[in-house]
């Protein structure tokens, strides 16, 4: 590189040399302090993850450990058994676990997303009525599942619909239970909506039903599905509503729909870990591993059905 | 109710237009030609407050009319209340007269969603629906009913000159496309239903200069088919492509507390542009103020 050699250019060159040093001194290092308080909050952060997963791993390997030995897919398939341990399996309960949340999702999806459209889209957001309601559908998500089965006998089974102690009356008070989720998740997603979607399509001359059902629903569609989704889990776990509205008998053929004697996999497994031998615990803990393995399979198949429709506009 | 045009009525010069300065008689078509609304004091206001007051105007038909004026002074106001968008704003109300061919817009047995079938708008920030581009231009005809969707979608795109950039990729997501195309689509989109009127809210403001000058081109085009109301703060654009001008101010009451818009003047855009008649007109125009 051709350089006069004059008193200023060489000056310059000095200076130029000296401001790229500063520069690149001031954009390599973070000062010390600032660095070191970063590290720290990650290494928090880290923490609580760690923290949280373990809590839910010690869980599992816990069943797993207890309950290994004794799993096999007989399980699945072979009906209960007080006094025959080693062929008791959890078949009634399961068929009863899986026609309890068939019922709860022909129930909650409906009306949930329907509630959720008319709070959302048609009511006047500005009436005392409609903040109580939003206020009251907050507060049943986090009542005790416990007077959901109180609700339950006295208005389902007993009562107006007085419907006896069969599988329906059961699942209809699961739905009920999981209501408010599926609710609060479906305003959310429909919120999620931006306005500008809505006034492109009411400007083009659709009417509000129309802007909803073919615009804002299916963009509302997959935070929709979580909702529904995060309602099974709960709704499958869920013990004391059941024992309430008749799901109390050691029952060892597969249950119907409207059929009175039924089970299901919560509740199975707190009988025969009820029972003093200790086979019957190990086979509880067994029985811990099928629900995991129901749950972990009926969350998967709907988190595969969102997927896919997210996809397609 | 159906809304059809009546035949047009030609009316004195000074019925027509209520502006404190009443424009001197010039070739006299510019003035008579059929005309799509007649706005007769206009007020908007929102939970009680004035947005626009006492708007006095007509807009007429295969014409490009221009609504200018500084932030605040109501434009995209009185435009929306010419689709009746006003409604879904539950505070606003609208008072005044606004005719759409001889019909009283705002009547008892007029139905919004017919309206708007026939007055269409394109937003300032592009809005293409979740979907595909196919699925975007053929949403309006699907939900009105009509035929031939494949047909309409092509002539809303080269309508919109679009065709040649998306005629490959019809399925593919509309957000792919860029600021420009998405905002040509929602053109596209209004075309497609036939709507006689398209109103336009800034549709450039979030643009490049090219597409700008794109969908500039496409106006003076389309206002061979449609009538075209736009709203812009760009004056140079209105000085491009309008064939009439409206310049609103705000204006402030005594205690300043209250602000709301106001018409000054409306006349050809060349008039208003070269030989304004209010000083406030010329000051904002030559870029003084505002």
């Amino acid at each position: 590189m051709n350089r006069m050699k004059t008193p200023g250019s060489e000056r310059t060159r000095l200076a130029t040399a000296g401001a790229r040093a500063v520069t690149t001194t001031s954009l390599s290092k973070q000062p010390a302090k600032d660095r070191i308080k970063g590290n720290i909050f990650m290494a928090l952060l880290l923490l609580a993850v760690t923290i949280a997963l373990i809590g839910l791993t010690a869980l599992v390997v816990q069943a797993i450990i207890e309950g290994g030995p004794r799993f096999n897919l007989e399980l699945f398939t072979n009906p209960p058994s007080s006094l025959n341990v080693e062929d008791a399996g959890f078949r009634p309960a399961l068929i009863g676990t899986l026609y309890l949340i068939l019922g709860v999702v022909l129930l909650i999806v409906p009306l949930g997303v329907g509630s959720a459209v008319y709070l959302e889209e048609y009511a006047d957001g500005n009436r005392w009525w409609n903040k109580m309601i939003e206020l009251n559908i907050q507060n049943l998500a986090g009542v005790p599942s416990i007077i959901y089965g109180i609700l339950g006998l006295a208005f389902i089974v007993r009562g107006p619909l007085d419907l006896g102690f069969i599988l329906a009356a059961g699942s209809l008070t699961l739905a009920l239970l999981v209501l408010p989720v599926v609710i609060l998740a479906a305003r959310e997603a429909l919120r999620a909506v931006p306005p500008s979607v809505r006034e492109g399509s009411l400007a083009l001359g659709a009417t509000e039903w129309q802007t909803i059902r073919k615009q804002v629903l299916p963009a509302a569609i997959p935070g929709i599905a979580t909702g529904v989704i995060l309602a099974i889990s709960r709704a499958i776990g869920e013990t004391a509503p059941l024992l309430l509205v008749g799901a109390t008998t050691f029952v060892t053929f597969n249950p119907t729909f409207f059929g009175e004697n039924f089970s299901a996999l919560p509740v199975l497994i707190f009988q025969y870990a009820s029972r003093p031998q200790e086979e019957f615990k190990v086979l509880a803990a067994a029985g811990v591993i099928v629900m995991l393995i129901v749950l972990l399979a009926m969350n998967s198949f709907a988190v595969w059905l969102r997927n896919r429709y997210e996809q397609q506009w | 109710m159906t809304l059809t045009p009546e035949p047009s009525r030609e009316k004195g010069l000074s019925q027509q237009i209520a502006v404190k300065n009443e424009p001197a008689p010039s070739d006299g078509d510019v003035w008579t030609k059929d005309k799509v609304f007649e706005l007769k004091d206009v007020s908007v206001s929102y939970g009680g407050k004035a947005a626009v007051k006492g708007v006095t105007m007509d807009i007429f038909r295969n014409e490009v009319t221009a609504l200018i004026g500084p932030s605040g002074c109501g434009k995209s106001t009185l435009l929306r209340c010419l689709n009746r968008m006003n409604d879904l704003v539950a505070s606003a109300s609208v008072e005044g007269e606004i005719n759409y061919h001889g019909n009283d817009l705002y009547g008892a047995k007029v139905d919004p969603v017919q309206v708007r079938k026939m007055i269409g708008m394109v937003f300032q920030k592009p809005n293409p629906f979740p979907k595909s581009i196919y699925d975007n231009i053929a949403f309006g005809p699907r939900v009105l009913g009509l035929k031939d969707i494949d047909e309409r979608v092509e002539t809303a795109l080269k309508g919109a000159a679009l065709w040649d950039e998306v005629k490959d990729r019809l399925k593919d997501n509309a957000y792919g496309m860029s600021g420009g195309q998405q905002q040509r689509l929602c053109i596209a989109r209004t075309m497609a239903v036939d709507p006689e009127v398209i109103l336009m809210d800034e549709p450039c403001s979030a643009l490049d200069p090219i597409s700008t000058g794109k969908i500039e081109d496409l106006m003076t085009e389309l206002k061979e088919k449609y009538s075209i109301v736009i709203v812009t703060h760009n004056m140079q654009q209105a000085a491009r492509v309008s064939d009439k001008t409206a310049f609103l101010i705000v204006e402030l009451d005594s205690t300043e507390n209250n602000r709301w818009g106001q018409l000054i003047e409306y006349d050809e855009t060349d008039k208003v542009f070269t030989n304004p008649k209010d000083s406030r007109t010329e000051d904002y125009v030559t870029g003084k103020v505002g």
